[in-house]
């Protein structure tokens, strides 16, 4: 069986992945079931297996990824994957984004946190790296999470209705964030 | 009628809820159960065998733990109920272990849905509380040497003669000996309402800081040792028969691959891994089955029709028959319309997921055999269920709640547990069931279509008569102990599921009924949703032949639809009579509280746009079951001529569910119901052929349209309005909301355009059409 070798949450770790075929036919195990099966990664969840949802977004060198349609024969070896497990375990000094989900009650189900929190990671971390250090207004955050922005088609959903309080709980963590 | 929000700190710790799910946990505590320690004070059900392994609440130095037969369903009803039991023994802020759902340890609730669970569930722990805090109370006053009355209580400490200066003693130290089994006693005094200091406030959520923190357990987390993965392959079609499965040799040669198991038109796949399974459950790379296709469903595209065919009915219930006929008759403003709305579906965010280990032989010391974790509403109707269907006692069958996806009514759940039981047993070995997003939009159980013949009179002092016609597929499918039948698996082994309902009252005809002043009849016909033994028989028909998807409780049942008609023809009645639709409200109610949800809507009503240049508003009220909360909406609309494209841009709910427990939780909820209900109005339908449903995805794509659901660009800004009334008993707040939502869209769409709208969903190409009439 073939290995492949990530950075995963900063640390190195490597385990085989299935595969079947080869060429322009090989399929391969896909990241999502090989995090939580081989890493014990809790964060991301099955939500569709279709990229249409973002239950199971992690950050791949930085970049908001649906690790469901991620097969693992196109992952780079030593790629940088980042969960919401190694984001912070200690409810007392959680990141920013994690607090303020908290702190306004961002969630009903909170089945679909993991996927706004590594979302809106991800797209906040990269807009502060491109040298903008706004917090992004209502629509703009709208407009991300309804895969209508620059960059970002995906569209992330909360079968819930907490939307009002998660796009509220992203400005405020933006707003540390950028400081 | 504001309330405040301070937060507390109100801890759970993750390991404390983590005794939901763990193989240790459960054990444990069913061991301090049977064989009750020293030091415990034990609340049992009334009438329980003084050996029973159930528990409402068990108190020992080191932990209070509540055994919760209500589950938390992601509506944060685990910190509501919590604030109930703390408030009850006077512990102020504390840790409090929560075990929920589990038909060993916890006493039966029923199911947690239909808004009950603080409604009946939190009166019901209250008063458990209530009277494992006469026990201590009794402890304290027999350490003190003093009568009861002598002594207050307060954050888990009983104070002799008035406190803080005088002799004080702890919980903890009174629990330190001494065991007391007590059945709930429901004479035992409640702490009154003015002296609550936990409930009232807005505890923060126990489980949210946990779920942040990827360390919460969902269902889908559950690992057993051993434990293999399964997938499904359900029928090509609703009715196909005789699957002919090929591919084995691809499927064998997927390393890790374990069994295809096949009970008649049961198709599943085990293997070692996640990825292996649904390998080779694939087409595409495992194994392929071809079915012969069976008989037609009703077309989507002939429901309006079909629903109203009195060939498709098996009964009718007439539930309130004032004499309106001679009314309607002699009147001179007299109004008729036809409403209709689509099949929905639940769409958990999550697809449905299920663990089962089933042995070849039972536990020889709790006889247990299966073990089933599920995200279940009602583990023993489920255990009771599951129970024929592997052909085991119900003794033998141990289910065990684990939160999953928040669920909003019966979606796949139960059915998901089934596979991972039968997969289970055909191995031999524990299996995690994961279905795909097709296998729960394909499969789920939905909310019913219905449609609608209103027709009422008015006169210039409001409405003067009312007459409700319903047309509904029934609530039907939910796990009924002793029918294998009613679970999906069991249906495709060829079991029968249970008889259709006898009535719709309070199920599909949920709400049906106004509780406006004016006489109403208010009468339902129910769709046979397959076969039945005969025309009036509700009874199914071997082999088992669907007419329609099979439907269940979907949030709030038929109340959706319902209040979608009738708050719809009162805007109609209303202009029809030159009414004011929100004074007309106020005048047509008689019930005080049901006037101060719609009268704390005026101040928006009377600034509300003009109306008629595509942008306009509309109110919709609606008090939940008749009898339970009140709630009224405002809202207003933008619609692009152009498109058809209906944008809500403001939504005012006033809500008014008796005594609040949590106000932060409860506006969540509503919440959550205004999405939802936006969703449903807007743009959720079920889309099938007569063959199967084709709406299996999210998105719409090149091979099938998508059950589409709310972008964060469709929420528009949410008030509410909350009316607490401490001196009343607290109302469920899961559900009354949405059902004012989509007649309050199709009112505000009207007063923007003109144009009445009495289809569902209000999509661009109909409003469109609309239009253009
Ligand atoms: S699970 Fe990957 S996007 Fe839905
Ligand atoms: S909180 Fe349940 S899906 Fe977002």
């Amino acid at each position: 069986m073939p290995f492949r070798t990530i950075l995963l949450n900063g640390k190195e770790v490597t385990a085989e992945y299935q595969a079947i075929g080869s060429g322009a036919s090989e399929s391969s195990e896909i990241l999502l079931y090989w995090l939580r099966e081989q890493f014990g990664q809790h964060g991301p969840r099955f939500g569709c297996g279709l990229a249409q949802c973002g239950a199971c977004t992690v950050l791949v060198d930085d970049v908001p990824t649906r690790s469901c349609v991620v097969q693992l024969h196109t992952v780079e070896d030593l790629a940088e994957v980042r969960t919401l497990d190694g984001l912070s375990h200690d409810e007392k000094d959680p990141h920013p984004l994690q607090r303020e989900f908290v702190e306004l009650q961002a969630g009903q189900c909170g089945f679909c946190i993991n996927g706004m929190i590594m979302g809106s990671l991800g797209w906040i971390e990269g807009r502060i790296a491109g040298g903008d250090r706004s917090v992004p207004s209502e629509d703009e955050v709208k407009a991300f999470l309804s895969g209508a922005a620059p960059g970002n088609t995906r569209n992330y959903i909360c079968r819930c209705g907490t939307h009002t309080r998660i796009v509220a709980a992203i400005r405020s963590a933006a707003e540390e964030m950028a400081r | 009628m504001n309330t405040q929000t301070t937060r507390r700190q109100f801890l759970l710790g993750s390991g404390a809820i983590a005794i939901g799910f763990t193989l240790a946990g459960p054990a444990k505590a069913a061991s301090a159960a049977s064989h009750d320690r020293d030091g415990l004070v034990r609340v049992t059900a009334a009438g329980a065998p003084a050996d029973t392994t159930q528990s409402w609440l068990v108190l020992t130095d080191k932990e209070i733990t509540v055994y919760s037969g209500k589950v938390e369903l992601g509506t944060g009803v685990q910190t509501a109920l919590t604030q109930m039991v703390v408030e009850e023994l006077r512990l102020g802020v504390a840790d409090v272990g929560w075990v929920q759902g589990d038909t060993l340890l916890s006493v039966s609730q029923g199911v947690t849905a239909g808004s009950k669970t603080v409604q009946n569930g939190g009166i019901q722990l209250q008063q458990a509380a209530a009277t494992a805090y006469q026990e201590l109370l009794h402890r304290a006053a027999a350490y003190f040497k003093v009568a009861p009355e002598q002594l207050a209580a307060e954050n888990g400490r009983f104070y002799l003669n008035g406190r803080p200066s005088g002799r004080s003693v702890t919980y903890k130290k009174l629990l330190k000996s001494g065991v007391t089994v007590r059945p709930v006693d429901q004479t035992v005094p409640l702490v009154a309402a003015e002296d609550y200091v936990v409930v009232g406030t807005s505890v923060p959520r126990v489980d949210l800081p946990a779920k942040a923190n990827a360390t919460f357990r969902f269902l889908h987390d559950v690992k057993v040792p051993g434990m293999l993965h399964g997938r499904v392959v359900r029928p090509s079609g609703r009715n196909a028969t005789q699957p002919v499965i090929g591919g084995l040799d691809r499927a064998k040669a997927i390393a890790g691959f374990v069994d295809v198991v096949q009970r008649d038109r049961f198709i599943g796949v085990v293997a070692t891994s996640e990825w292996a399974a649904s390998a080779a459950a694939s087409s595409r790379t495992g194994i392929t089955v071809s079915w012969t296709s069976g008989a037609k469903l009703i077309p989507q595209a002939d429901l309006p029709t079909a629903v109203r065919d009195p060939a498709n009915h098996y009964t009718s219930v007439v539930e309130i028959d004032d004499d309106v006929a001679p009314i309607l008759a002699g009147a001179d403003k007299v109004l008729s319309s036809q409403y209709f709305s689509p099949f929905h579906m639940h769409a958990g965010m999550g697809a449905s997921s299920a663990v089962a280990d089933v042995r070849r032989t039972p536990d020889p010391e709790t006889g247990v055999q299966a073990t089933i974790w599920s995200g279940t509403q009602d583990v023993n109707a489920l255990a009771g269920a599951i129970a024929p269907l592997l052909g085991l006692p119900r003794s033998a069958v141990r289910v065990i709640y684990v939160e999953a996806t928040g669920c909003y009514g019966h979606n796949g759940a139960d059915d998901c547990a089934a596979d991972a039981a039968v997969l289970s047993q055909a191995v031999g070995k524990p299996v995690r069931v994961q279905w795909t997003r097709q296998d729960e939009h394909g499969w789920e159980p939905l909310g019913g279509a219905q449609a609608h013949d209103m027709q009422g009179a008015v006169g210039p002092d409001g409405i003067i008569a009312w007459s409700h016609l319903n047309y509904a597929a029934t609530a039907n499918s939910r796990p009924v102990a002793g029918v294998p039948g009613t679970l999906l698996a069991g249906a495709l082994m060829g079991l029968l599921p249970a008889p259709l309902p006898s009535t719709s009252v309070d199920t599909s005809g949920r709400n049906a009924p106004v509780t406006y002043g004016f006489p109403q009849r208010v009468e339902a016909r129910l769709l046979k949703s397959f076969e039945t033994t005969g025309p009036a028989s509700a009874v199914a028909a071997s082999p088992l032949t669907y007419r329609i998807p099979r439907t269940t409780a979907l949030r709030s049942l038929g109340g959706f639809s319902n209040s979608f008609a009738n708050e719809s023809f009162f805007d109609e009645l209303a202009h029809a009579g030159g009414h004011d639709p929100l004074e007309l409200r106020i005048a047509s109610l008689t019930d005080p509280r049901a006037v101060a949800v719609c009268e704390a809507l005026r101040p928006m009503w009377r600034g509300r746009p003009a109306g008629g240049d595509g942008t306009g508003a509309g109110v919709a009220f609606q008090q939940y079951e008749v009898v339970n909360a009140y709630a009224a909406a405002y809202v207003e609309v933008r619609v692009d001529p152009a498109t058809g494209k209906v944008t809500v841009t403001r939504v005012v709910v006033a809500h008014d569910c008796g005594l609040i427990i949590n106000p932060d939780g409860l506006r969540n909820q509503i919440e959550g119901n205004v999405v939802q209900g936006i969703g449903r109005a807007l743009k959720e339908q079920v889309s099938y052929t007569d063959d199967r449903i084709t709406s299996v995805t999210w998105q719409t794509n090149a091979s099938n349209p998508g059950y589409e659901v709310m972008r964060f660009s469709d929420v528009p800004a949410i008030e509410t309005i909350l009316i607490n009334h401490t001196d009343k008993p607290p109302l469920g707040a899961g559900e009354p909301a949405i059902g004012t939502i989509g007649g309050a869209i199709g009112n505000a769409i009207f007063a923007a355009t003109g144009k009445r709208i009495r289809t569902l969903p209000f999509t661009p190409d109909r409003v469109k059409a609309a239009l253009a009439e």
